[in-house]
């Protein structure tokens, strides 16, 4: 099963790019659910994980590349160089996926770009403040309004932990109507 | 068999732990089979890695004791770490074993491990290195866990088709 690759196809690459098949946020980041779980169905050449923090500190770079086999590249990103650079991964011959932390995080990155069209919502987990939605999704009201925004700019916003499960669109992720 | 957040009611067990402030109980629940030794490592994984594997042990050594089971399932990375910390501080664990290089539990470890330089994290476990580490009391635990991680590489074989045996 395949995403849609929607994102790439709007893109003004010459050629016939793949690039970046899931813009994706999980608060694991690089963990075992996205470099097997959908990294070998997408067949992916390239991670691209967008954190200001990560993006400043070799010792969580070294930690997060420890879990990604040797063909698959690792880019670290802050929001500002993700943001400039997206072009680029969206035109790159090899399948990837792009990663935020948080919904915070993602939302700059499309404010920034207006180039991300579907947003994968794969794993916010509980914390004080957020309340469940999904078994994977917890947020809290501004993260809830941040995820509106998304989609009021015409992102298309589901939930969807791996591949093989339904991915539930943003208004039944809300409702807490998913198959979880 | 308990496990410290991997049950299918892991999140009214963490409710319920939070106001407890404390996993000990968890910790102090596992290894029920057999007799009571101290815990000497935290067994960490996706799914029921840890309780599954665990529970290995305890049928083939009866020394199930020896390790206390956590899993990632359904917490975010931030509590992994908080939880995987409040486990190895409680249960005195010299070691912790994970079951993916860069899964979440490995992460976590590997956090703990940075600010205790004493704590030894072993990823990529498999059953073998598990039964071996329980015979090596005496050892220290980066040279027990070491050991047992010659045992679990030599246990990884293949069998049959046109390169078998």
């Amino acid at each position: 099963m395949r995403p849609s690759v929607a994102a790439a196809t709007r893109c003004s690459c010459s050629g016939e790019p793949v690039g970046v098949e899931l813009y994706r946020i999980d608060d694991r980041l690089i963990h075992g659910q996205v470099v097997v779980g959908w990294g070998k169905p997408l067949d992916i050449g390239f991670i691209v994980l967008v954190d200001d923090e990560v993006a400043a500190s070799e010792w969580e770079q070294e930690l997060y590349r420890m879990g990604v086999p040797p063909d698959v590249e690792v880019r670290f990103e802050s929001v500002d160089s993700a943001a400039r650079a997206l072009a680029g991964y969206q035109c790159d011959p090899r399948p990837g996926i792009l990663l935020t932390g948080d919904i915070a995080t993602m939302h700059r990155l499309v404010d920034a770009t207006h180039a991300i069209h579907e947003v994968n919502v794969g794993g916010i987990h509980y914390r004080p403040g957020r309340v469940e939605r999904l078994r994977y999704v917890f947020v809290t009201p501004e993260e809830e309004e941040a995820l509106r925004a998304l989609a009021g700019n015409g992102v298309a916003v589901s939930a969807q932990d791996v591949p093989a499960a339904r991915p539930v669109p943003l208004e039944d992720m809300l409702a807490g109507r998913g198959d979880a | 068999m308990n496990s410290a957040g991997g049950t299918d009611g892991a999140r009214d067990g963490r409710r319920a732990s939070e106001e407890r402030g404390s996993a000990a109980e968890e910790v102090a629940d596992e290894g029920a089979d057999g007799a009571r030794g101290p815990v000497r490592a935290v067994v960490a994984g996706h799914a029921d890695f840890a309780t599954g594997m665990i529970s290995a042990v305890a049928l083939i050594t009866g020394r199930a004791d020896a390790y206390v089971a956590m899993s990632n399932r359904d917490l975010g990375a931030d509590e992994i770490e908080r939880r995987m910390r409040a486990i190895v501080r409680e249960s005195g664990a010299r070691v912790v074993f994970t079951d993916l290089p860069g899964g979440s539990c490995t992460l976590a470890a590997r956090r703990v491990a940075r600010d205790m330089p004493e704590l030894t994290v072993v990823t990529g476990v498999n059953l073998a290195v598990l039964l071996d580490f329980v015979f090596h009391d005496e050892a220290s635990g980066e040279d027990a866990a070491s050991a047992a991680v010659r045992r679990g590489r030599d246990a990884l074989l293949v069998f049959g088709g046109a390169g078998g045996r």
